[in-house]
C-alpha cells in the first residue's frame, strides 16, 4: 500500500531579518601594531575600516538571541510558532549539544527541531536552502535561520593574514509560507580539493595532546588569502549568474546584490564579472563590520534595508562562499517592510 | 593556436585598464605591475584570472610571483599558447 497523505508544495519566503552587532567598535589602528601593518594597507586590501568585537562575557548565543528576537518581532510571530531552528556557525565552542539547542532554550521554545550546520561563510545560504525546502514540503511552517559567529575567539591577533579580517556578530531570518515563491533555486557545491585553503588547526585531539606544552596552539583560523581570492573572483561570478537565471531573472532585473562580506575587492570583482548594472544596489557592510563568516549576509541584508528601505520586498542575489571550500547562492525576495 | 605578442599585449592592456582603472597608454612591455602600474597582489590575481579566461591558458600561482613586468606576463602567455 502506498502512503496515504496529500502531498503538495507550499511557497516560502523570508518574512523578516534581524541583526546584532557587539557594541565595541575596533578600528584598524587597534590591530596594526601586532601585525606590522597600516590602516591604509588594510583598507586597500579589504575595504575594512572598523569591525565589531564581542566582549569577553558576550557569547555567540547572546548575539544570536538578540538577532533572533528582532527577526521574530518583525515577522509578527512568537517563538512558539517556530517549529525548526537552523544555526549556521563555525565558532560555537562546544562540540555538542548544538548552538541551536542552547538558543531555543533561551528563546523559550525548547521543543522546536534544532540543529547546526557547518558550512562556514556559506552557512547562511545553506540554511536558506534547507529552510526553504522545509517550508515548501510542510515539514515546518516557520523556520528561524541564524548566521552567527564569534570569530574573535578563533583568530590569532598576531596572524598577518587574518587578524584584520575576522569579526563578531549575528543575523537571523524567519522563513515561512507565502503566496508566491520568494526564494529561488539554490546553486551550490564545493571545491573540496582546496579544503586546506581555510582551516582551523590543530584538531581538538591534537590540542588535547599538546596542551601541557608551552607552545601549544589553539585551533585558530588560518587562510591562504590569494588562493581564496582567486577561487572567489573566478568561480563565484558564474554561480551568481546561474542563480539569477534559475530564478528567471537577469542582472538588469535584479534589485540588490548581497554577497558574503569577505573582502570588498572580491565584491567589486564579482559585480564587474557578472556585469551588474548600476541599478543593482550592492551591500558593502564589510567596511564597518569586517568578515563575520556565516553572519555576514544577514548583517549586510539588515544594514542594506536600513539604508535603502525601498529595497523591502525587492529581489536580491545572495552568495556565500568560504572554508571547505564550499559555496551556495540564491535569489530571494527581501523581507517586506513591517511596522516593527 | 599560438598567440602573437601583439595580440596578447593588447588583451593584457584591456584587462589591466578594467581591473586597475589606469590608462592603456601607460601600459607597455617594460612596465612593472607593482611599481609602475600600481597593480597590487590582489589586482594581479584578478589580471591573471581574466587573462586565463581570455587566452585559454593556465597560469600557476608560482608563475604569477615571477611576473614582475607586463612583458613577463605577455611572454608567459605566448609560450603557454604554443
Amino acid at each position: 500500500m502506498s502512503l496515504q497523505f496529500e502531498s503538495s508544495v507550499q511557497n516560502s519566503r523570508i518574512l523578516s531579518v534581524g541583526a546584532y552587532r557587539p557594541a565595541r567598535v575596533v578600528p584598524n589602528s587597534e590591530i596594526v601594531d601586532r601585525i606590522e601593518s597600516t590602516d591604509e594597507w588594510i583598507r586597500q586590501r579589504t575595504g575594512i575600516e572598523t569591525r565589531h568585537i564581542a566582549g569577553p562575557d558576550e557569547s555567540l548565543i547572546d548575539m544570536a538571541e538578540a538577532a533572533a528576537n528582532i527577526a521574530l518581532k518583525r515577522a509578527g510571530i512568537t517563538m512558539e510558532q517556530v517549529s525548526a531552528v537552523i544555526f549556521a556557525t563555525i565558532t560555537y565552542p562546544y562540540q555538542a549539544p548544538s548552538a541551536a539547542t542552547e538558543l531555543i532554550v533561551r528563546l523559550g521554545n525548547p521543543k522546536a527541531a534544532a540543529f547546526d550546520i557547518s558550512a562556514a561563510c556559506a552557512g547562511f545560504c545553506y540554511g536558506i536552502a534547507l529552510a526553504n525546502d522545509l517550508v515548501k514540503n510542510k515539514t515546518a511552517k516557520y523556520v528561524l535561520v541564524i548566521g552567527g559567529e564569534k570569530l574573535s575567539d578563533f583568530t590569532n591577533p598576531d596572524d598577518r593574514a587574518t587578524a584584520f579580517i575576522f569579526a563578531d556578530g549575528a543575523g537571523a531570518v524567519v522563513i515561512g509560507p507565502s503566496e508566491g515563491a520568494g526564494i529561488g533555486p539554490t546553486v551550490w557545491g564545493s571545491a573540496a580539493d582546496s579544503r586546506d585553503a581555510i582551516q582551523m588547526q590543530p584538531s581538538w585531539i591534537e590540542f588535547k595532546g599538546n596542551q601541557s606544552r608551552v607552545d601549544a596552539t589553539w585551533p585558530d583560523i588560518s587562510q591562504q588569502g590569494q588562493t581564496v581570492f582567486r577561487w572567489a573572483v573566478y568561480e563565484m561570478a558564474p554561480v551568481g549568474l546561474k542563480a539569477i537565471a534559475a530564478a528567471g531573472l537577469t542582472p538588469e532585473t535584479l534589485a540588490a546584490f548581497i554577497p558574503h562580506q569577505a573582502n570588498e575587492r572580491i565584491i567589486d570583482s564579482l559585480a564587474r564579472s557578472m556585469k551588474l548594472p548600476d541599478s543593482v544596489v550592492i551591500a558593502r557592510d564589510i567596511k564597518t563590520t569586517g568578515n563575520t563568516s556565516a553572519a555576514s549576509i544577514p548583517l549586510a541584508m539588515d544594514a542594506l534595508l536600513a539604508s535603502n528601505p525601498e529595497l523591502h520586498g525587492k529581489t536580491a542575489l545572495l552568495i556565500g562562499f568560504g572554508a571547505g571550500l564550499v559555496y551556495a547562492g540564491q535569489v530571494v525576495e527581501l523581507p517586506p517592510l513591517t511596522s516593527q | 593556436m599560438a598567440l602573437t605578442q601583439e595580440a596578447v599585449l593588447e588583451g593584457i592592456k584591456e584587462i589591466v585598464v578594467e581591473v586597475a582603472g589606469i590608462s592603456a597608454d601607460d601600459i607597455a612591455m617594460e612596465k612593472k605591475f607593482t611599481e609602475d602600474l600600481d597593480v597590487d597582489s590582489l589586482s594581479m590575481v584578478e589580471v591573471v584570472v581574466a587573462a586565463e579566461e581570455r587566452f585559454g591558458v593556465k597560469i600557476p600561482d608560482e608563475e604569477v610571483t615571477n611576473m614582475a613586468t607586463v612583458g613577463d606576463a605577455v611572454n608567459f602567455i605566448v609560450n603557454a599558447s604554443k
